[in-house]
C-alpha cells in the first residue's frame, strides 16, 4: 500500500462564522492524481491554500509527508510546489528572469539546465526571454506550470490548470502533467470545472458541495452511482442538487448537519 | 536563514526596478528634485537674510538624510507591493521562503537603495552647494545607520498593515513618512515645536538623528544621549515592527487575507 503524501482530518475554516469548509477529511497516497471538484464556492480553493499554509484552519489537522506542515513549513514547501490560473509571475520580468528567481527560491540544482527542460516541456523556448508580460493567458497559465514543475515536486497542487487553455494546449497539458506524474511518480491535487481535465488525469475524484466532501471514488463509479453518462451531468446534479444544498445547512444550534458522504 | 533565497528575491527586486522607469525616477529623480528645492531655499534664506551660514548645511544634510530614510522605508513597503499588483503574492507565500528570508531581503533592498541615493544626491551637493556631507566621518556613519533602520521598522510596520487592511491601507506606503515628518525635526529642532509636541518628538528615533546631524555640523560631535535614545528607540521599534508585521501576517492568513488580496 501507498504511504500517503498528504492526511486531511476533519478540515474546517470558517471565515465570520460562515463554514467555507466542513470537517473534510481525506488521504492522498503517493503517485495519486486526485481531483477535487465542485461548484463555484465549494471550498477547493480555500483547501487548497489551507494545504499550501496559505490560509490557516480553523479546525482540523493536516499532515504533509508525515509532517505538520505548521511546524515544518519550509521542509514541505520545498517538496511541493503550486500552479493556479488566477495567479501570475511579475509581469515586467522576462520569462526565464522568473523562473530563474524561483528555480533559486526552490533551490534548484543546475537551474539553467531545468529551466530549459521545462520551458522545451510546455514549448516556450522561443518565448524564453519575452517579458511575461506579454505573452497571452495561455502561455502565461502555461509559463506558471513550467514554475510549478521547476523542483520537480513530490506533491502538485494545481487551481484550475487549464482554466484560460484552448482546448489544444489544454489536451497537451493533460498530457505533460501525466508523462511527469508517470516518469516521477508526482503525487497531484487537482481543482477543475472541466470535466476532462478530471475524467483523463484523476486517478479518484472528491466531489465537494458547499465546504463538504459529498462523493468520492473513480470516475467510473462516480458515474455508476449518479447513473450519469457524463461527469459533467454528475457535476450539474450536485449543483442544483436541492436536497444536497439543504443537506450541508446549518442546524438551527448552528452545528453543521450531518451528512452522508456517499463512498462509491 | 538561506541565503540563497534572500538573493533570489533581491534578484526579483533589482529586475522589476531595472524595467520601470518609474522606479528609476524613485531612486534618481526625487531625490535630486529635493537636494536642489531645499538647497535653493537655504541660498536663498542666506541671501535675503542674516541666516546663519551652519543653517544652508543644515537644510542640504537634513534633505539628503531625509531621503536615506524615506528610501529604506519605501523599498521595503513597495517590494510587497509589487507581488501584490502584479498577482505574484500565492506564489511566493506557497514557497519555501521564511518571512525572516523575505524581510531580510527588504532590508538588504532598502540599504542598497539607501546607498545609493545617498552617494548620489550628497556627491551632487559637493558641487552644487559646496558641502560634503562625507566629510562628516563616523558621526554621519551614525546617522545612516539610525535613519535606516528607522525606514526599515517603518517599512516593515507598513507591510503588516497593508497585509491586515488591504489595498486601503496601500497609501500608507507613501504617506507614513510623512505623518511622522513633523516630529522628526528634520529641518528644524525639537525645540522649535510647541511644548506639547516634544515629548512625541523625542520618543521618535529620527528627531535624535538630525539633532544629531545639527550638533555635529556646528560643534563636530553628537551628545550621548541622542545616540544612545536613537539606537535604543531604534532597537524597540524594529522589534515591535517584527512584532505588528508576524501578528499581521498571521491574521491575514487566519481570516484568509493572503489568499483574497491575491486574487
Amino acid at each position: 500500500m501507498s504511504q500517503n503524501v498528504l492526511e486531511v482530518r476533519n478540515l474546517r475554516k470558517e471565515f465570520k462564522g460562515t463554514a467555507a469548509v466542513k470537517d473534510v477529511s481525506f488521504d492522498l497516497p503517493q503517485g495519486e492524481i486526485l481531483g477535487l471538484l465542485g461548484a463555484n464556492g465549494a471550498g477547493k480553493t480555500t483547501t487548497i491554500h489551507m494545504l499550501l499554509g496559505l490560509i490557516t484552519p480553523t479546525k482540523g489537522t493536516i499532515r504533509l509527508f508525515g509532517k505538520d506542515p505548521e511546524r515544518h513549513r519550509v521542509e514541505v514547501l520545498k517538496r511541493m510546489n503550486f500552479a493556479s490560473a488566477y495567479q501570475f509571475l511579475p509581469y515586467n520580468l522576462r520569462v526565464h528572469e522568473n523562473l530563474h528567481v524561483f528555480a533559486e527560491i526552490y533551490n534548484v540544482k543546475n537551474p539553467k539546465q531545468r529551466i530549459d527542460e521545462v520551458l522545451e516541456l510546455f514549448e516556450l523556448t522561443h518565448l524564453r526571454k519575452s517579458s511575461t508580460g506579454m505573452l497571452s493567458a495561455g502561455e502565461q497559465t502555461r509559463l506558471n506550470l513550467c514554475k510549478a514543475l521547476l523542483n520537480e515536486p513530490e506533491l502538485l497542487l494545481l487551481d484550475e490548470p487549464t482554466a484560460s487553455l484552448d482546448p489544444d494546449q489544454a489536451d497537451k497539458v493533460r498530457k505533460i502533467i501525466l508523462q511527469c506524474q508517470r516518469e516521477t511518480g508526482m503525487t497531484v491535487l487537482n481543482t477543475s470545472h472541466n470535466m476532462i481535465d478530471v475524467h483523463e488525469l484523476c486517478h479518484r475524484i472528491l466531489f465537494m458541495q458547499h465546504g463538504s466532501i459529498i462523493a468520492e471514488g473513480t470516475a467510473r463509479e462516480i458515474l455508476e452511482k449518479y447513473s450519469s453518462n457524463t461527469l459533467e451531468e454528475v457535476f450539474i446534479t450536485i449543483a442544483r442538487s436541492p436536497a444536497l444544498s439543504l443537506a450541508e445547512s446549518t442546524e438551527p444550534n448552528g452545528a453543521p448537519a450531518t451528512q452522508e458522504r456517499v463512498q462509491v | 536563514m538561506n541565503f540563497r533565497v534572500v538573493k533570489a528575491l533581491i534578484l526579483k527586486y533589482g529586475y522589476i526596478c531595472s524595467r520601470n522607469t518609474f522606479r528609476a525616477l524613485d531612486i534618481f529623480f526625487w531625490p535630486v528634485m529635493d537636494l536642489l528645492v531645499w538647497g535653493f531655499v537655504s541660498v536663498y534664506m542666506m541671501k535675503s537674510t542674516n541666516a546663519l551660514p551652519a543653517l544652508v548645511t543644515f537644510l542640504i544634510a537634513a534633505a539628503i538624510l531625509w531621503n536615506v530614510m524615506f528610501r529604506a522605508q519605501q523599498v521595503v513597503s513597495v517590494s510587497f507591493l509589487d507581488d501584490v499588483w502584479s498577482r505574484n503574492l500565492l506564489n511566493i507565500w506557497a514557497a519555501p521562503i521564511r518571512p525572516i528570508e523575505y524581510v531580510g531581503a527588504a532590508y538588504i533592498m532598502g540599504l542598497a537603495q539607501a546607498v545609493i541615493v545617498l552617494v548620489l544626491v550628497g556627491g551632487l551637493a559637493i558641487p552644487f552647494y559646496s558641502f560634503n556631507i562625507f566629510s562628516l566621518g563616523v558621526g554621519f556613519a551614525f546617522l545612516f545607520v539610525n535613519l535606516l533602520m528607522m525606514g526599515w521598522s517603518m517599512g516593515l510596520l507598513v507591510t503588516g498593515f497593508i497585509l491586515r487592511w488591504g489595498p486601503p491601507a496601500e497609501a500608507l506606503a507613501w504617506a507614513v513618512p510623512f505623518i511622522v515628518q513633523p516630529v522628526s525635526a528634520v529641518f528644524y529642532p525639537i525645540s522649535v515645536l510647541p511644548p506639547w509636541l516634544q515629548p512625541v518628538a523625542y520618543a521618535v528615533p529620527a528627531a535624535h538623528v538630525f539633532e544629531g546631524m545639527r550638533q555635529l555640523i556646528q560643534h563636530g560631535q553628537i551628545a550621548p544621549v541622542h545616540i544612545w535614545c536613537a539606537v535604543g528607540l531604534n532597537l524597540l521599534y524594529m522589534f515591535f515592527s517584527a512584532c505588528m508585521f508576524k501578528f499581521c501576517f498571521e491574521q491575514a492568513r487566519r481570516r484568509g487575507f493572503l489568499a483574497k488580496y491575491a486574487a
